[in-house]
């Protein structure tokens, strides 16, 4: 297992460096001036040049290159134009509250997705399973920030049964004690019931937006692999010696169809991760996502640079863990070594 | 289980099986009035080319056909039950307790991610009223009882670690786990070595002469079945064609195709030359206008009788056979030709 | 010389296809349905600009923020315009971009996959370090790089939206090419002669994309979704221009304070064309998968 992990990690570099080069070069081509944005309006040709000299942007390319990995190297992420602060901080202290996010809705997702995959397997092209693929063909077919709106005017405008969608806390509480950022887990370590429910309402329709967004790719491969075990030897086996439903089923068929299904996750991740920009901007989150699209748009390269390769490490680290959650389940990756 | 019953009555009575299949190109009549009859304690084989519809009828008496299969009639009765019209939750008491089966490519038929001695406890525990605690050692015990070696270490290996013969092996060990009265063993040795087949054939025939456990056997080997079995039943495109004692069956087949299936076989005398391969080839069973033999397209000996539904066997017949022109039965007192197999024990 | 491109097994099996066809319909009606749909959004996309009553891009203040009414079925915007009008000319727009991105990531992805698979070494390797670079990010955030670094204009969100499925189709193009790399009907064509480029893109290419058109339909539902989740951010098309994806972006404000029809009919029309398309994927990977694994 330990030199799987390796094998992995080894294997994900490549992929880490060509990451860290197309972010480098694709905020070096953003348009605008840094230089002229740092000095201000009022500011003389000569003013902006020395700054650009300072900033080291008047350095072949190559060389700035050089300059950004040595930095990385050291945890420098740079630092924002627009807010003053570096960007590392910045990332740091507004990531729990995007992972928060993304955590509640893949969990949602998982609920409401597996359940639907295997009833719509054990019973194949039965209405069930038509209705089990047009609910979820639906659900992706939905623009992600239009579910968000969409659920906003339902619970929200109609019913008031949902809060604003005015960020993570009503502006009457203040938040937990920061032990890990997920309000959820501060909350209930603070022992505060009333700031955990307050943060549970705000979290509710960002997580359903996101997990409905991602309820068709785990509902449809939980549908497909169970359908493809389900016709395996092996199952004919377990029911040819009467097993008990729930053992056939669950025990063994679904066990082995959750294989592809977690190989799934890594793109559902690739999903959500994007999803996530959108969701915040609806929701007024105060995530990375929300962020990275303030800065872009402000043609401030340093948090957009450290959000992509935030993003891009994030994403490989997720795919490592998946591949060490498939080892665990399926004992012929780890022992075949 | 085996309890002490009436002797007389079958293990397994299958009686006018139909099975028809829905294919994308058309309705497959895969069985066709199928009937036989499995004795206590007795070793059937089940002898056809590929596609005659053994494993059909196996897999429709244990209720485990394809979802684009229906039995269409019949009856199957293990004891007093009729396997073809019992309720799902009859069928899963009865499977794996009083009828069990092992199937061809053993390490496909286990499960790939659970150790194998999990496997035969879920059986033990299911069905052999045992005791949650005690399934895993009676397993290892299982394990002990095919023939596997340092038994207690390999329950908890998982397939992809085994041979293919040690695979088949806690098949058996699975199927025998809660003792069933039947056991039917499709295709168990094809796809192992010459060696192991022997073995795993030995295994199956001392387990079942120990359990009083009765037998059906697939293969589309004549001299497999020839050695094994006590009784052989031949089947063709879907049709029992004949079903004798194994001796008898050698000695003077009486249906034309069981005769070619003899003369194909290769044994240690005959060479390749003298070799003789059936003429013909199993007709289209989407055919809506199949005649009543289906070999009769295929058949020197056909007349103008085998247009007519194929007769019905004699009750208490020992020796069936489905044809109208069979091949001569010796007069009673004739000395008995003994074919050049050796009959079953 | 005879040109190979039409193998024997093609002209029979068109015959073929259409039992199956009607086969996988009366197993799946949905699809049937889908492919009515598909037709409708086709003719919207070309007809739409010309039957529409009103001007896309007339405003007229005086009318701001009006509910669905007999003079205005979808209401209007902000600055007065028809929202029924502005949706069904947007439906070109949005088609168009879709078509294109699926044409473009084909070529792409297709032809380097194909090149990958047929001839390994350097090329495969190559075209693989490149895919993986790709999906080392998360598509959407790679995809707003792009554009915010290109600059937002039509062009780019179509190649944005290639780039980003780029080692999908590569993918699947490599596979099906390492399996008729060695395929008879290829070694007779390099026996008459042709070079390996002809044989690439007569032989394979069209032998690879039956495979690809299940992943080409879905690709067009994400190919507009992409586009709209662009317009959301302020990365997408411009205004005043009619494109889904930006009028939710602009109706998204009134939505919380109950102007629902800025947002919601463009949103719905998004819905209802990429539901379209990925039902017609699913449709068409049921009738292409079975009849290839014969």
């Amino acid at each position: 297992m330990p030199t799987m992990i390796l094998k992995r990690l080894l294997m994900a570099i490549p992929s880490l460096i060509g990451v860290v080069v197309v972010t480098f070069l694709l905020t070096r081509a953003l348009p605008g001036d840094p230089a002229a944005y740092f000095a201000g309006p009022a500011a003389t040709p000569q003013a902006i040049q020395e700054i650009r000299v300072k900033l080291g942007l008047d350095k072949p390319l190559v060389v700035q290159f050089g300059h950004y990995v040595v930095d990385l190297a050291h945890g420098n992420l740079g630092t924002s134009l627009t807010t003053g602060q570096p960007v590392a901080t910045e990332l740091r202290s507004r990531l729990p509250a995007s992972a928060e996010l993304t955590l509640l809705g893949l969990i949602v997702s998982i609920i409401i997705a597996v359940p639907l995959g295997i009833l719509a397997a054990t019973k194949p092209n039965s209405l069930l399973d038509h209705a089990c693929r047009v609910i979820s063909t639906a659900g992706v077919s939905l623009p992600v920030f239009f579910t968000g709106l969409i659920l906003v005017y339902v619970f929200y405008y109609q019913l008031g049964w949902a809060p604003a969608p005015l960020g993570r806390l009503d502006v009457f509480y203040t938040e937990p004690p920061h032990v890990t950022g997920f309000y959820l887990i501060d909350s209930l370590i603070a022992r505060d019931p009333e700031t955990f429910m307050a943060a549970l309402k705000q979290l509710i329709l960002p997580a359903l937006t996101l997990g409905i967004f991602s309820l068709a790719p785990i509902a449809r491969m939980t549908r497909a692999s169970m359908l493809s075990v389900l016709s395996s030897d092996f199952v004919r086996t377990a029911r040819a010696s009467g097993l008990s439903v729930y053992t056939v089923i669950i025990t063994y068929a679904f066990r082995n169809a959750m294989l592809p299904v977690i190989t799934t996750l890594g793109m559902v991740f690739s999903f959500l991760l994007g999803a996530n920009v959108l969701v915040e901007k609806v929701f007024a989150w105060p995530g990375i996502g929300s962020y990275a699209v303030e800065a872009l748009l402000a043609s401030d390269f340093a948090p957009v640079q450290g959000f992509v390769l935030t993003m891009a490490v994030m994403y490989v680290m997720l795919n490592l863990g998946i591949d060490v959650l498939y080892g665990l389940i399926d004992p012929r990756v780890r022992l075949e070594a | 289980m085996i309890t002490a019953n009436n002797n007389k009555a079958p293990a397994l009575a299958v009686e006018g099986l139909c099975v028809e299949f829905r294919t994308r190109s058309g309705l497959v009549r895969a069985l066709d009035n199928v009937s036989f009859n499995v004795a206590k304690g007795e070793t059937v084989a089940l002898v056809g080319e590929s596609g005659s519809g053994k494993s059909v009828t196996a897999y429709a008496v244990m209720g485990i056909l394809d979802p684009a299969g229906r039995v269409t009639a019949g009856r199957a009765m293990l004891g007093g039950l009729d396997l073809l019209s019992a309720k799902p939750s009859q069928l899963a008491e009865v499977r794996g307790r009083d009828i069990a089966m092992i199937f061809q490519n053993p390490r496909t038929a286990l499960n790939p991610i659970r150790p194998v001695g999990k496997q035969i406890a879920d059986v033990l525990i299911r069905h052999g009223n045992v005791p949650r605690r005690e399934a895993p050692a009676q397993a290892v015990e299982m394990l002990r009882a095919v023939g596997i070696t340092d038994p207690a270490r390999r329950a908890k290996a998982y397939p992809f670690e085994m041979s293919g013969g040690m695979c088949q092996r806690v098949m058996i060990a699975i199927a025998l786990a809660a003792k069933p009265s039947l056991l039917i063993a499709d295709e168990p040795t094809t796809g192992l070595d010459v060696t192991t087949q022997a073995v795993i054939m030995d295994l199956i025939n001392d387990l079942a002469a120990k359990m009083g456990m009765a037998t059906i056997f697939i293969t589309h080997d004549l001299a497999l079945a020839g050695q094994r079995a006590a009784r052989i039943v031949v089947m063709h495109a879907g049709h029992v064609v004949e079903n004798a004692p194994t001796g008898e069956m050698f000695a003077y087949p009486r249906h034309p195709y069981t005769a070619e299936l003899i003369a194909a076989t290769p044994d240690s005398a005959a060479s390749l030359d003298e070799l003789a391969s059936i003429p013909g080839t199993l007709p289209d069973l989407r055919r809506s206008d199949l005649p009543p033999c289906r070999y009769s397209e295929r058949c020197p000996r056909k007349t103008d009788a085998c247009a007519q539904p194929l007769p019905l066997a004699a009750p208490g017949a020992t020796h069936i056979v489905a044809c109208w022109n069979p091949l001569p039965a010796p007069e009673l007192g004739a000395p008995i030709l003994i074919a050049s197999t050796e009959s079953a024990a | 010389m005879t040109d190979i491109a039409v193998s024997p097994q093609r002209e029979s099996s068109l015959a073929a296809l259409t039992k199956h066809a009607r086969y996988a319909l009366s197993e799946n009606p949905v699809t049937g349905f889908a492919f009515a749909l598909f037709v409708l959004i086709v003719l919207a996309a070309v007809f739409g600009p010309h039957m529409v009553p009103y001007d896309p891009l007339a405003s007229d203040t005086s009318q701001a923020l009006k509910p669905p009414s007999t003079h205005h079925w979808f209401g209007t915007d902000q600055l007065g315009r028809d929202v029924f009008s502005r949706v069904v000319v947007a439906t070109r727009l949005d088609f168009f971009i879709a078509v294109a991105s699926v044409a473009l990531v084909f070529l792409m992805g297709g032809l380097a996959g194909v090149a990958a698979g047929f001839f390994g070494g350097w090329t495969d390797r190559i075209v693989g370090r490149i895919a993986d670079t790709i999906m080392a990010f998360p598509l959407f955030v790679l995809a707003m790089g792009i554009v915010a670094a290109l600059g937002n204009t039509v062009q780019n969100i179509i190649l944005a939206t290639a780039i980003v499925n780029f080692p999908l189709y590569a993918r699947i193009a490599r596979a099906e090419a390492n399996i008729r790399r060695e395929a008879g009907f290829v070694e007779a064509a390099r026996l008459s002669g042709n070079s390996d480029w002809r044989i690439l893109s007569f032989q394979i290419l069209p032998n690879v994309f039956p495979i690809l058109v299940v992943q080409m339909s879905l690709t067009m539902g994400y190919a507009i979704l992409n586009a709209a989740g662009l317009s959301f951010i302020g990365l997408g098309v411009r205004p005043p221009t009619p494109e889904w994806g930006i009028m939710v972006a602009e109706g998204a404000a009134f939505m919380v304070s109950g102007e629902w029809w800025n947002a919601t009919f463009p949103g719905a029309a998004l819905m209802i064309a990429v539901f379209c398309f990925n039902l017609l994927g699913d449709g068409l990977r049921d009738l292409v998968d079975p009849r290839r694994r014969t």
